[in-house]
């Protein structure tokens, strides 16, 4: 049971952290018609910035310092760069954000090496937030830190990492933060505005081209706040660009292109069932044993059969894409029509 | 059906049309008859639901409810591509045309379904006779025999607009749709656009959105009035002057009389 | 209808000689370039050719931005090293020359399997399936170890059966010789297809896919069509890789792959048909020579990816073509100075960046074999201020340099496209 309870958790928050990403992809895609390539880039950036700043002062300034920086490169690379090749369309937009994502992945390569960096988390969030006890007698019970080792060694202790729980803490509050300020502040009208009527705007005397920055810029740095959360977590090294980028864009399709809630019900739905699938070790050939079925010894070796659910777990995103795209090619909670 | 059956049939016929976006409705039910070789101005306010009214017929989106007929079959719910097959095309209000194909290639490519030649790619294009005549009469008929291999975007716009009209016409259809095809054009631009479109039109079925009641009166035979979604009239340009309906709903002014007058 | 008149068609002698120039061209280099280095290189060019313009006929003639073009060429180069496997155990009886066709086929196959669910949308969604496709079959090729045979990949042998002539495949030249008539084929097959109506109803759906259904022609089987198309000759690239190089590994399904094809083509430039031609033969250049002279390649590929992107969206290609254009208006005279500028500016500017570049990546990769380092025969030690300092002026210069050029050469192209016109004007008068 606690391990259901620490899976959802931990699934959730992957989720939330995927969430981070794919929101500030999708405000990109809804304002500017851009998808922007190079965002998962940021959130690698993030997570090597966060990384250089924490070894010199400390995680908490690297927390806020890091996706500061991503943000106002971001913002840099749209006014220098983006700015200039809007007039041709979308394709090359498309195209100038992928050159972006291979230049970004060199330098990091070039600046921090080839090789996975030790980004730790910081004291404060190393060990478990609180510990789900399963005492065969008294049941479940919550324990705040870590259980202690006698405790443990009676019962079943399912630790729930604080990092996992402050990603989730960072990104609520960042969702909560960008609906406040989208919905209450002027200059988030003016972007909700900008949204769907550019030209309306501009007209109206709103500096539409710099709202286009602000926005790629924020976008930027809320990837790189990702990354510092993600790259503690997880991992930092050169390929997580890679692995996060392309389950993000899977997320932005599955749950509709331009719909944020669409992006939120696909990224928590996905970093759930990722999450689970990679805690189990079931084949087909466990399940057929389970179920009390003969197989052959051919069948018993076949690579397909043999295939456990958690080997099988990172191509389910994808999987997912196809069988939307067959079934509901609008996306979960799609509203274009492209 | 037979040719000889089919004539029988109107050529267009609309039934109880209605549509709505959301919770707003913008065509509520729209009763049309259009019989072949008629030529039926569609006039209106704007927002009245004309283009909307087009795009229903033209199948870009499909009603709500009621029933489109082309020569007497249902084609409502259709497919724009299926609906074309069967004899029927449309201009767009803006230009709608291959901007980096010539204007012989954006012609060639407009007939080259209603020759049969389908999605073919063991022919070559140089080699189809049909096609390639069938391009040079059309350039012949909407004046830019000169023009023919300029790209389609460094064509003026009054150029534009006749390619436009030769892409819609190209495909041989019956029944012509045209939509706002005089938009943004001079006085003396818009006298040779109706003449050019009064050649090419000949013998078919038309019906075209327009505001400039000089063109209306003088191109059409039949005019329908729609406003706010409904059809509030469709008869002959005179008798839609004289109504009184009409008149306080659209036309009302005096000025308009007198422009339709003058013309 | 009978013509009224009697038309005269010369024979477009022009086409003929184009043709046998590339025909001739395709024989004898190899002549020119004998190492055996040279000879290998030359064969990837072809099968490079083959791939890029199979890839522009989405990208270019369709308007498809697909970045999983490496899933077609590579599953036709392992379904075409299990065919090789089956002629050797004798169980497939057809000659390795048919190999590139069975390639062919499969990648025909998975386009037709694929491309249903891919081409129902387009622009942006349709990029982005394409990758979610492709990363599934990269991570599907470490999962089934019987199809992609795991970590070593799966190989073969192309020196099978009899000798047929003295041809045994065994040589690199008479790799090269099977490779360039396919790359001859082929190009003509992809050049004929942009001639006939489908080729030019994917241009129109190209320029206006809503349009194109008004004209009686469904756009998603225009583009499902033109996808299986494309499968087909990526399949025949993947095929000949397999000749060539014996081996298949989950690289050719790799989205380093795809984006490599995606590059290169733009590179190259996707508006006009021999741009990807252009676009092949820089892949291999740069993936062999250029990795050899600077670690630093793929940064400077994703610089000029990204300029180019920005200021040549056309590719090589349009820019060769805007020149001619020039040219056979008389004018290029006018611009060789701005050009001169540019070149000089630009190479101070490149010499200076690299040099701050490759002291960057030599510390970062090889460090172990000391401060010092040659760049193109300068000795560099990247641990003297001095040396760095001056790569950054040079680069600086350079860089101010080549913006002052840049502004000349504006200037200048502006004034020779105002006299073009004029002389457009001037013909049409008469």
């Amino acid at each position: 049971m606690e391990f259901f309870i620490i899976s959802m958790l931990n699934g959730l928050s992957y989720g939330l952290l995927l969430f981070m990403l794919s929101s500030g992809l999708t405000l990109i895609f809804s304002m500017m018609g851009v998808l922007n390539f190079a965002h998962a880039s940021f959130y690698m950036l993030g997570a090597y910035i966060g990384y250089s700043v924490a070894s010199l002062v400390g995680f908490w300034p690297g927390l806020v310092v890091a996706p500061l920086l991503v943000g106002v490169l971001g913002a840099v690379f749209e006014r220098l760069a983006l700015r200039k090749v809007h007039k041709y369309g979308h394709v090359p937009e498309l195209l100038i954000t992928f050159g972006l994502s291979y230049i970004i992945l060199e330098l990091v390569q070039l600046v921090w090496g080839r090789t996975a960096v030790e980004f730790r988390p910081p004291e404060l969030l190393q060990g478990p937030m609180f510990t789900l006890v399963n005492h065969a007698a008294d049941g479940i019970s919550l324990v705040w830190g870590g259980a202690p080792a006698e405790l443990c060694e009676a019962a079943a202790c399912s630790p729930f990492p604080a990092t996992r729980g402050f990603m989730m803490l960072v990104a609520l509050f960042m969702l909560v933060s960008l609906w406040l300020m989208l919905t209450r502040t002027r200059i988030g009208l003016v972007i909700q505005a900008a949204l769907t009527h550019p030209e309306m705007v501009e007209s109206l005397g709103h500096n539409v081209p710099r709202v286009f920055m602000l926005v790629f810029g924020a976008g930027a740095a809320l990837a790189g706040l990702g990354g510092v959360i993600g790259g503690s977590t997880f991992v930092t090294e050169p390929a997580m660009a890679g692995t996060v980028g392309s389950v993000i864009f899977v997320v932005v399709v599955v749950g509709g292109l331009g719909s944020l809630s669409g992006a939120f019900l696909a990224s928590v739905l996905i970093g759930v069932i990722q999450t689970f699938a990679v805690a189990f070790d079931y084949s087909l050939v466990t399940l057929a044993q389970q179920l009390g079925l003969e197989l052959s010894a051919a069948a018993r070796n076949n690579s397909v059969l043999k295939l456990t659910l958690s080997q099988v777990a990172p191509i389910l995103p994808y999987l997912f894409l196809v069988l939307i795209l067959i079934f509901r090619p609008k996306g979960l909670l799609g509203t274009r029509d492209e | 059906m037979s040719g000889a059956e089919q004539l029988k049939q109107p050529a267009l016929e609309l039934r109880n049309l209605r549509k709505s976006f959301g919770k707003t409705e913008i065509i509520r039910g729209v009763d049309l008859v259009v019989q072949h070789g008629e030529r039926v101005a569609v006039i209106g306010p704007n927002g009245a639901g004309k283009s909307t009214l087009f795009n229903l017929i033209s199948g870009r989106f499909g009603p709500t409810s009621g029933e489109v007929l082309l020569h007497g079959k249902r084609i409502d719910g259709m497919k724009p591509y299926e609906i074309n097959r069967m004899g029927l095309a449309r201009s767009f209000q803006i230009t709608n045309i291959f901007p980096k194909l010539s204007v012989f290639e954006n012609l060639r490519c407009a007939v080259l379904w209603s020759l049969g030649y389908r999605y073919t790619f063991f022919k070559f294009l140089a080699d189809l006779e049909d096609a390639n005549d069938r391009t040079e009469e059309l350039l012949e008929m909407i004046r830019l025999d000169k023009k023919r291999d300029i790209l389609a975007v460094n064509l003026t716009y009054a150029e534009q607009r006749a390619l436009e009209i030769g892409v819609t016409i190209a495909g041989g259809a019956s029944v012509i749709l045209l939509d706002e095809p005089t938009a943004g054009m001079s006085k003396s631009e818009t006298t040779r656009f109706i003449k050019l479109i009064r050649e090419v039109t000949e013998g078919k079925t038309l019906l075209t959105v327009e505001h400039d009641m000089g063109v209306v009166f003088g191109l059409a035979d039949k005019i329908a009035v729609v406003v706010y979604g409904e059809l509030l009239a469709f008869d002959t340009p005179e008798a839609v002057r004289s109504n009184a309906r009409v008149q306080e709903a659209y036309l009302g002014s005096p000025v308009a009389d007198s422009q339709a007058g003058g013309h | 209808m009978a013509k009224q008149y009697y038309e005269f068609k010369p024979y477009n002698v022009g086409r003929w000689i184009i043709w046998g120039l590339f025909a001739l061209l395709l024989l004898f280099v190899p002549k020119l370039f004998t190492s055996s280095l040279s000879v290998t290189m030359l064969s990837q060019m072809g099968i490079a050719i083959i791939a890029c313009l199979s890839y522009n006929m989405l990208l270019g003639q369709g308007g498809m931005l697909s970045f999983g073009h490496a899933v077609y060429s590579g599953l036709g180069s392992y379904m075409a090293v299990h065919a090789l496997n089956m002629v050797s155990k004798g169980t497939l009886p057809i000659p390795v020359s048919l190999l590139p066709i069975i390639g062919g086929f499969a990648g025909m196959g998975f386009a037709v399997l694929f491309g249903y669910v891919t081409t129902r949308k387009s622009g942006t969604p349709f990029a982005m399936i394409t990758l979610g496709l492709a990363e599934l079959v990269f991570a599907m090729s470490l999962m089934f170890s019987e199809f992609f045979g795991g970590e070593a990949g799966v190989s073969g042998n192309r020196v099978v059966g009899q000798p047929f002539f003295g041809i045994s495949f065994g040589p690199g030249t008479q790799v090269y010789y099977l490779i360039a008539v396919y790359t001859f084929v082929c190009v003509a097959l992809m050049f004929a297809f942009t001639r006939t109506p489908l080729g030019r109803i994917l241009n129109a759906v190209r320029d206006n896919p809503e349009r194109v259904e008004f004209i009686g022609y469904s756009t998603q089987r225009v583009r499902y069509l033109a996808f299986i198309i494309s499968g087909f000759f990526a399949g025949i690239a993947g095929g000949l890789g397999v000749i060539l190089f014996e081996i298949v590994t989950a690289e050719v399904v790799s989205g380093i792959r795809s984006g490599a094809y995606l590059l290169f083509t733009f590179l190259g430039g996707a508006t006009f048909f021999f741009g990807p031609i252009i676009g092949g033969v820089l892949m291999v250049l740069a993936s062999v020579l250029l990795s050899e002279i600077t670690k630093a390649w793929l940064l400077y590929l994703g610089l000029i990816f990204v300029f180019m992107v920005m200021y040549a969206p056309g590719g090589i290609a349009s820019l060769i073509m805007m020149n001619l254009r020039v040219a056979s208006f008389g004018f290029l005279r006018k611009l060789w100075v701005s050009y001169l500028g540019l070149a000089i500016s630009a190479l101070v500017l490149l010499v200076g960046a690299a040099v701050l570049i490759e002291m960057v990546y030599h510390l970062q990769l090889n460090l172990s074999m000391g401060p010092e380092l040659r760049f193109i025969g300068i000795p560099l030690n990247a641990h003297s201020p001095d040396h760095w300092f001056g790569g950054a002026f040079v680069m600086l210069t350079g860089l101010g340099l080549f913006e002052l050029c840049r502004r000349h050469y504006v200037h200048e192209w502006g004034e020779v496209q105002e006299d073009i016109e004029k002389e457009i004007k001037r013909r049409e008068a008469l």
